[in-house]
């Protein structure tokens, strides 16, 4: 069989218009589809930064929370309450929320400030400056080295700012998992002192960052969080939840959706049109083979074999673009929010592989009901 | 008299449907024997091209029967009958059918390559064959940089290149001048015939009838009547 492969691979890529365009519609389609869903899936990591880079199994919350970013105070006898439920190891609070930071040029910056429960500092970033006690000196704050960092002015240890017309100081520098949506910097600090520097009101606490005893008392744990009129999610259901939020209720969903269709349509039309061209083209060279003896599951064979070779090339090929694309753009925008995930390629795959289907079915339609006789007969 | 590489008995086909059904062959019998060249001559519309398409295992009869050495090959499967085409029968075609994207040695090698021989030894062996209808040298070039001639050789070596026992040509010399088409056809019954063969040719050419061994005259879906050829 593999004589036929072969014969069936020179018939394709020596036609070398019709293999560039095929090439070119599967590329095409392959590299729109992963780049909006590598942007998308890009942007959901982003915004489900803190739950991250916090890293808390459980995450209590008022029930009208959407989003990490837009948190609603809980008020202290929360905290009270989920440590003395049932199979919680331990729960810390957690703040975050905006802050002004003033700089040394005089210039105003908006901050993200997440405040650290201070007994424990659960959450704590990773610090590649600096020591994590000194969280606990006057003013201390501690910034993460992202792609927002420069947006300080590339503090260091030592850099002394203002924020919210209060003295901050920066005691070290940190790293975390991922950055955040919104393109402004991270400061870490204690609860306290994010209470004492930034506006609140009536109810302080953001999260309840809880750790089960074990694993199956993270079910235990929601029931009893319901049951005081709260939200409990672990980790992973709270990214989902946010994540559902931008696709049910921001139009990102549905522009991800036509844009990932029309993508596909583009390419299943030039692909399919190509293909389908390039069989009728091919059509009394397919009516020869039969006649000289070739059996119609050859012809399939061929055939499929063109199409699964087109749309893999494509394939590759689209994603090397795409992952190119990003890297480029990275140059010049350290916070672009794309990333190719596993789902995005399973998606391309799938997308590719039903081009190849759809291209195929019409030219083995075709072929299949050519007759030898046809030859023939002219 | 030797068994015939072909016998055809009483074969009737009909095309079409409705008051546009006609019969395009009324009960033809037919014997070819091997080692002999038949023609088969008539007007357009005359059957020929049907009955040889019968005969060769690529269009069904509505009745009758076709052995080929001896075996019936209307009562092959699909399959079966794929088979038989590839391991019995020799093409060549009116406009040669040539893939013009592969080289002739390709080209030549496609019967090798569906029975299943290794790609390599099957270009070598199809070189060969080019060799044989004189195109040494020629087995890289595409189809394209070829005269017609040389195309119908091509063609030519592609249908031996499979050892057939029968080879089908269709109006051989309608793409080539006068005495292109009489070298070629001179050149099969000399390179191409022999006793283990038979070899049927459907032609309006008179000139190359000189080749023939016998001539198989036909209208309107019958036999009309059977001649020697110059060859007899």
């Amino acid at each position: 069989m593999t004589g036929i492969l072969k014969l069936a691979y020179k018939l394709l890529v020596n036609d070398k218009a019709k293999f560039t365009a095929l090439l070119v519609g599967i590329t095409f389609a392959v590299f729109l589809i992963i780049q909006m869903t590598a942007m998308f899936a890009g942007t959901m990591k982003r915004a489900s930064a803190t739950v991250l880079n916090l890293g808390a199994s459980i995450w209590v919350m008022d029930p009208a929370v959407q989003t990490v970013a837009n948190t609603i105070g809980m008020p202290d006898y929360v905290l009270d309450a989920v440590r003395s439920m049932q199979g919680v190891s331990y729960a810390v609070p957690v703040y975050t929320g905006g802050a002004l930071v003033k700089l040394a040029d005089g210039a105003y910056q908006s901050v993200t400030v997440i405040g650290l429960d201070d007994t424990s500092l659960f959450g704590r970033p990773e610090l590649i400056q600096g020591k994590i006690e000194d969280i606990y000196g006057e003013n201390a704050f501690i910034v993460v080295e992202d792609p927002e960092f420069r947006k300080l002015g590339n503090p260091h240890v030592g850099t002394v700012f203002q924020v919210n017309d209060h003295r901050g100081t920066i005691v070290g520098i940190a790293k975390v998992a991922s950055s955040g949506l919104f393109g402004v910097p991270t400061l870490y600090t204690t609860y306290e002192r994010a209470l004492q520097y930034l506006p609140n009101p009536r109810f302080t606490i953001s999260y309840v960052l809880v750790e089960p005893k074990t694993p199956a008392d993270a079910a235990r744990i929601k029931q009893q969080a319901r049951a005081l009129g709260y939200l409990a999610l672990t980790k992973d259901e709270f990214i989902d939840r946010i994540t559902n939020f931008y696709i049910y209720q921001t139009g990102m969903g549905t522009n991800l959706l036509i844009m990932t269709v029309m993508s596909f349509i583009v390419g299943l039309s030039i692909s399919g049109q190509t293909f389908y061209t390039f069989v009728l083209e091919n059509l009394d060279k397919f009516g020869a083979l039969k006649a000289i003896g070739a059996k119609s599951r050859e012809l399939i064979f061929m055939i499929l074999f063109q199409t699964s070779f087109t749309a893999l090339t494509g394939y590759g090929l689209g994603i090397g673009m795409c992952a190119i694309l990003i890297r480029l753009a990275r140059i010049r925008l350290p916070d672009y929010a794309a990333m190719i995930t596993y789902w995005n390629l399973a998606l391309a795959l799938v997308m590719s592989v039903i081009i190849a289907a759809v291209s195929s079915y019409f030219g083995i339609r075709k072929v299949l009901r050519i007759e030898p006789f046809d030859i023939f007969r002219g | 008299m030797p068994d015939p590489a072909i016998r055809a008995t009483g074969v009737i086909k009909w095309f079409g449907e409705g008051a546009a059904r006609t019969q395009a062959l009324r009960g033809v019998s037919v014997d070819a024997y091997f080692g002999e060249m038949l023609y088969i001559v008539g007007p357009s519309g005359s059957g020929k091209t049907t009955l040889l398409s019968v005969l060769s295992g690529i269009l069904r009869p509505d009745s009758g029967s076709v052995s080929v050495e001896g075996s019936e090959i209307w009562n092959l499967g699909s399959d079966k009958l794929a088979d038989f085409r590839l391991h019995k029968i020799g093409f060549v075609f009116q406009d040669f059918h040539l893939f013009p994207r592969l080289s002739t040695a390709e080209n030549v090698a496609i019967p090798l390559i569906l029975k299943r021989r290794n790609w390599k030894e099957a270009i070598v062996e199809a070189t060969k064959y080019l060799d044989i209808v004189g195109l040494k040298g020629r087995a890289g070039l595409p189809p394209v940089k070829l005269s017609g001639g040389e195309q119908q050789r091509v063609a030519i070596a592609r249908a031996i290149a499979g050892q057939p026992d029968i080879l089908i040509m269709d109006e051989p010399t309608a793409s080539l001048d006068g005495d292109t088409g009489q070298a070629i056809v001179g050149f099969v019954k000399q390179n191409v015939l022999n006793d283990k063969r038979c070899i049927l040719i459907v032609t309006h050419d008179d000139r190359i009838s000189q080749f023939a061994s016998r001539i198989l005259t036909m209208a309107d879906g019958v036999l009309t009547g059977t001649m020697k050829g110059g060859a007899a």
